[in-house]
């Protein structure tokens, strides 16, 4: 291939496919990156993101004829080792930082690996943090353990540590997965700096309106296969759904009136000093109740006093008009409240554990026959749940953990709705499931609406709230600060108001 | 995460299989070195043995599964049989009728059961690690009973607790009887009772349990109760075996149990295993110590045969885990 004009290509991969036992990950896929280009790899989970990733750094080796060539290198068998040093490094999603060490050390490891003599010298270590740390113009206590760092601080830690050494291309994979608004602001700010510096950036996100804000170019795969390469300049999230998911998604505000249907949870000055005051709040019978904010709003403290995690300091909860005070969430549990954790992975489902065993835990009284579990309820509940919400599973006996992220979200949903509650709370429904799953989540929770179930819908996802509840409420330092009608205010006008 | 889980899954199927065609390794070898393996006597030795292991190991499979251990089952075994020897004295030491035996034996399950309450409730309350808080009862124990029995035997009971001991119904001896009771209770317990669900679900993540609504703090406490009520069984069956009570009795077994457990497929981390998975795990540990014994071998020599054997067990299960894992991949 003849060299361009333009900047050169700092990373150029052509055919590059990948298998695993019998399943294709990636097929016949090309991906290039030009230097000091920002560059976004969209896809959904499994569309072949991280193999891709993975076999650009090393850590996978790609099918026979794949073509890859690293800084204008032909690069036949790339190693982690060797790709490092050609300039490619990467940010994996959870930093692979060491919590115990100080900054510096974090910063500075990379390049003491292979160092001769094989002592560290604690002022080289400071140098090399302070100079990654100085091209991203963010000062550090650098003896601080990296435990005592905020997530959004540790990103940085992270970035800093890519940069040591002659780096032309990091990968960031879901940087803002964890992050406030603020917080991905300033981030992004970091990634253009990088940019304007000759830094490549390949930008690995779920939340698109980010992507479309940073990125010059998409690069978007779909079960294993490439889609195509697209400028962002002119890109609209529905057109890029649209490229990841091959259908169509039309996002209409749901939004009725619910006024005349008896309140099912009424909140009145309810307070728990340093984390919510003074919440008023009705949801009546068949109402989603949207509460949006940022992370640290309250919002999910709200939601665990409700579920009977934490006790109130002050203030009200009555359910159905009448006084509630619950000791656990197994007094809320049996007065009808069911709450979806925003935490899936380590607090929704017990990932090891069955698909039967999790649907079948929080009712497992129900299926009591003599004092024992009966082996028939139990195969009755768990195949009615899976066909009710239309999970695709293996066999019931399957690790929970087997399932995609769309289908766990449902088991989650299934397990709660066997309780019968009357009040779903929903924290964060649809973190780590795809877009084209997310629809199918809310037309379950639309459908339980309409059944006449009350549901507090709590996301830091302004777009979710505005398209899935009735009202929408804002929440910040712990108050409700304003209340929006989904039908008379645009999403924009809401996302400015939580986000500004 | 992906292949190690179901990996897993399909062990705790493919586990009684691999365990028993082991057994049938065992049986084949040692009837083929020794003419005296394949006799009544033989396995009536096997049977006799096997009950005090295996209650101590049952007493240790609960907290295993839920995540813990417990490291004081020998002692609390022990202090609970010293109440019974004290109910035996007083009431006439060889003289006492069986109905002090009786009474005797369940304030002894009451001891033991309150010692599994103690460590249960500050391991689910004060979230101390279980490792730490049974090792400080198993201190505690120990010094307590070799203060109070000042480091000797205390013997002297009525004729019959020796013929439990010994004795046998329909040529089953009475303390394999129990033994195999207790089994059939656990089996009961983790295949079909409430507690025994929570017991694995505990042991996989607790904070997501009691996200679900379940008491994991009753939960955790009632497991080792539990344990430690089982420990008494063991405790009351060792002293009908040797007709005394000492605190040191059955010290050895301690770390027996725990590697009985593993070898039966327990997951050390908790959350998953089988009753029956780790009651041939027993039955195979007393085949290779009564074999080697019947070719003259030395009693310490067994114990390390046991060590050898279960390096071997994890080196094949890794070997296996390998094995299923190339294939999934084709290559």
């Amino acid at each position: 291939m003849a060299e361009q004009a333009a900047p050169a290509a700092v990373l150029a991969m052509r055919a590059v496919s990948k298998t695993f036992g019998g399943v294709q990950a990636l097929r016949d896929v090309s991906f290039a990156v030009r230097a000091g280009e920002v560059h976004c790899l969209a896809g959904e989970n499994g569309s072949g993101k991280s193999t891709l990733i993975k076999i650009a750094t090393g850590v996978y080796s790609a099918d026979a004829g794949a073509e890859i060539d690293i800084a204008g290198r032909h690069v036949t068998a790339p190693t982690p080792g060797l790709a490092r040093r050609l300039g490619v490094s990467v940010i994996w999603q959870d930093l692979a930082l060491f919590p115990e060490m100080t900054v510096a050390e974090n910063i500075a490891f990379e390049a003491l690996l292979g160092a001769r003599p094989r002592l560290a010298s604690q002022r080289q270590l400071r140098e090399t943090a302070e100079r990654a740390l100085g091209r991203l113009g963010v000062t550090l206590d650098l003896t601080a353990p990296l435990r005592s760092l905020p997530i959004a601080k540790r990103q940085i830690v992270a970035i800093a540590r890519a940069l040591v050494g002659e780096t032309k291309l990091i990968f960031m994979d879901e940087p803002t997965a964890s992050l406030t608004r603020n917080e991905t602001d300033h981030l992004l700010q970091i990634v253009r700096n990088l940019s304007a510096s000759g830094v490549a950036v390949v930008f690995v996100s779920h939340r698109l309106a980010e992507v479309l804000e940073i990125a010059e170019a998409v690069t978007v795969l779909r079960d294993g296969g490439l889609v195509g390469v697209f400028p962002a300049e002119g890109m609209t999230q529905s057109r890029l759904t649209e490229l990841m998911t091959g259908q169509t998604f039309d996002s209409a505000v749901s939004a009725r009136d619910r006024g005349t249907a008896p309140a099912v949870l009424e909140l009145r000055g309810l307070t728990r000093s340093g984390e919510y005051q003074d919440i008023d709040l009705t949801i009546r019978a068949g109402e989603t109740v949207g509460i949006t904010g940022l992370i640290g709003a309250g919002r999910t403290e709200l939601g665990h006093t409700l579920f009977g995690m934490n006790r109130p300091g002050r203030g009200e909860i009555r359910l159905h008009g009448k006084p509630v005070s619950f000791r656990s969430n197994k007094d809320a549990i049996r007065a009808g409240i069911a709450y979806v954790s925003e935490d899936r992975l380590s607090l929704g489902l017990i990932q090891p554990q069955s698909i039967a065993d999790n649907l079948a835990l929080p009712v497992l009284d129900r299926l009591l026959s003599l004092g024992l579990i009966s082996p028939r309820r139990k195969t009755a509940l768990v195949d009615g749940w899976i066909r009710d919400l239309a999970v695709k599973i293996g066999k019931p006996e399957d690790p929970v953990s087997t399932l995609s992220g769309g289908n766990q979200q449902r088991i989650v949903l299934a397990k709660w709705l066997a309780t019968e509650p009357r009040l779903l709370i929903l924290d964060a429904p649809t973190v780590g499931v795809d877009v084209g799953a997310r629809a199918g989540i809310f037309a379950i929770i639309r459908r339980l609406a309409e059944q006449g179930l009350a549901i507090l819908l709590i996301s830091d996802e302004a777009p979710e709230v505005h398209f899935n509840a009735d009202r929408v409420l804002h929440m910040a330092g712990g108050r409700i600060v304003e209340e929006f009608d989904p039908r008379e205010t645009s999403l924009a006008a809401l996302e400015l108001a939580v986000y500004a | 995460m992906g292949p190690l889980q179901s990996f897993l899954k399909a062990r705790l199927g493919t586990e009684v299989i691999g365990l028993g065609l082991f057994l049938l390794l065992v049986v084949v070898v040692f009837s083929l070195l020794s003419d005296r393996f394949l006799t009544a006597a033989n396995f009536g030795s096997v049977a006799v043995q096997l009950p005090e292991l295996g209650l101590l190991t049952l007493a240790m499979l609960l907290p295993i599964l839920s995540g813990g251990l417990n490291l004081a089952v020998t002692y609390t075994a022990n202090i609970s049989t010293l109440t019974l020897a004290w109910v035996l004295q007083a009431n006439g030491g060889p003289e006492a009728g069986f109905g002090a035996f009786l009474f005797g034996s369940v304030l002894a399950l009451a001891v033991g059961g309150a010692s599994g309450f103690v460590m249960g409730a500050v391991v689910a309350y004060s979230r101390a690690h279980p490792i730490l808080v049974s090792l400080a009862m198993m201190i505690f124990l120990r010094g307590l009973g070799e203060y109070l029995t000042r480091g000797g035997d205390i013997s002297g009971f009525p004729d019959f607790v020796a013929a439990i001991g010994h004795g046998s119904i329909l040529g089953v001896p009475a303390p394999l009887i129990v033994f195999l009771v207790c089994v059939l209770l656990w089996q009961i317990l983790l295949g079909r009772s409430r507690l025994g669900f929570f017991t694995y679900m505990v042991g996989s993540n607790i904070e997501a349990t009691r996200y679900s609504g379940v008491n994991t703090k009753r939960a955790l406490t009632l497991i080792y109760t539990l344990s430690g009520i089982m420990c008494a069984v063991a405790g009351i069956v060792m002293m009908a075996r040797f007709n005394s009570v000492r605190v040191g009795h059955g010290e050895a077994y301690l770390l027996i149990t725990v590697l009985a457990c593993f070898l039966g497929g327990v997951d050390p981390f908790g959350g998953f295993g089988r009753v029956t998975s780790v009651l041939l795990a027993l039955v195979i540990l007393q085949l290779l110590s009564s074999g080697l014994n019947l070719l003259g071998a030395n009693q310490h020599l067994s114990t390390a045969v046991w060590g050898l054997f279960l390096i071997a067990v994890m080196v094949l299960r890794f070997a296996w885990k390998r094995w299923i894992e190339m294939r999934r991949n084709g290559t």
